[in-house]
């Protein structure tokens, strides 16, 4: 995967908020939208039900993309926990209450150096991912396909965790020194 | 700074992330997250797994006509809300707060005896989550575990075998430990406590009251 790839995607969001560029979208839902439904399918859903479920996550992708905060996840991240969202809901075995929000909310021009920090631990992480043995990053996936119950999940997944956990926790301690 | 100790497990935290947890659990760790911003920066981390397996996942193909028919679905876009005051200083962050139906001062507790009160917030086939009241230097019904349970502080603060675990700490115990908790002598220790299996008491009698309570 090109170190790129999630540059674009993050270009792609401000294009579809500042000026609702449907041809960015376009875009971005030909990488994600197969992807949400493949997704989807290996979560248990029907291919019929992962198909509108895949279209559904992209619409709420247009609707909320000026909620989107490039400094603080990058795309592919959004886009899955709008989708862990919609799979939780239409499973209704129960609810997932969110944390409490933070008094924060994207900026309009967030710092050009945080948002390509974050894209580039996110490429890391997901290279990290495929470059995992195959029965280490099997156990990873199913965790997140909801194949496995907690007490299955392994603590230690291999991954090399710790720069994007740092950056945020960075971001948060500014944010609390704004606050004091 | 944070004066938090006890933390979520990594096992746990990529479970929330996934969305593959109990409802009860979910609200403990949705809880102490609100006040932890180590395990508030972990879970961004943990979900940040989920969008490389997003990622990395092998496409299926859409169904001809599919962007056609997501685009007649856009409509207008939300607009970011303004920035929101920084919460209220309660007891009780806004998840929990959610399930209580209010702060710590609002919760309509029942009596367990000995001085100890418990809401029971959510229970499904799945677990169960209450919040507990304990006076200072009373000790939480000694209890062993047929799943795992979290005990989540609010106030006050208890002590047992393992560690002092004072407001933001969340014990983590699994069917190995046999513990007796105690409540610090001062506040009311207050705790959200979930449960992925039903609760079995050693001695006899709150056995038999398990069912009465739901326990």
């Amino acid at each position: 995967m090109p170190e790129t790839a999630t540059l674009d995607w993050t270009a792609e969001m401000a294009a579809i908020r500042d000026r609702q560029d449907q041809a960015a979208f376009a875009r971005l839902f030909s990488h994600f939208a197969p992807r949400l439904k493949a997704f989807l399918m290996k979560s248990g859903l029907a291919p019929d039900q992962a198909e509108d479920c895949a279209q559904d996550v992209m619409a709420t992708v247009w609707k909320r993309a000026a909620l989107f905060d490039p400094a603080k996840a990058g795309v592919s991240t959004w886009i899955f926990t709008i989708a862990r969202n919609r799979r939780i809901d239409l499973a209704r075995r129960g609810a997932r209450p969110e944390p409490e929000e933070l008094p924060w909310t994207p900026e309009p021009a967030p710092d050009q150096a945080d948002v390509l920090a974050m894209q580039q631990d996110s490429d890391r992480l997901t290279k990290a991912l495929a470059e995992l043995p195959e029965a280490q990053r099997r156990i990873v996936e199913r965790a997140f396909y909801g194949d496995l119950s907690h007490s299955e999940i392994a603590a230690e997944t291999g991954l090399p965790l710790g720069t994007i956990k740092s950056r945020i926790r960075l971001a948060l301690e500014r944010l609390r020194h704004a606050l004091d | 700074m944070s004066d938090i100790k006890h933390h979520i497990t990594p096992a746990l935290m990529m479970g929330y992330a996934a969305g593959g947890l109990p409802e009860a659990i979910n609200l403990v760790i949705a809880t102490h997250v609100s006040i932890c911003d180590e395990c508030r920066a972990s879970l961004a981390e943990y979900e940040s797994i989920g969008g490389s397996v997003v990622e990395t996942t092998e496409a299926a193909a859409m169904s001809a006509g599919s962007l056609e028919a997501t685009l007649a679905l856009l409509g207008a876009q939300d607009r970011p809300a303004a920035p929101k005051r920084p919460a209220a200083h309660g007891v009780f962050p806004a998840p929990l707060r959610d399930y209580a139906g209010g702060d710590a001062a609002d919760v309509r507790w029942k009596s367990l005896g000995g001085g100890v009160k418990q809401r029971i917030l959510q229970a499904d086939s799945y677990g169960s989550v209450r919040l507990l009241k304990i006076p200072g230097g009373v000790a939480v019904p000694d209890h062993g575990h047929k799943g795992i349970e979290l005990t989540l502080v609010l106030q006050g603060a208890f002590s047992d075998d393992t560690g002092h675990f004072g407001r933001g700490d969340v014990e983590i115990a699994d069917q190995s430990l046999e513990h007796t908790p105690i409540a610090e002598p001062g506040a009311d220790c207050i705790c959200l406590a979930a449960t992925d299996a039903p609760l079995r008491f050693n001695s006899l009698i709150p056995r038999l009251l398990q069912p009465l309570f739901k326990i």
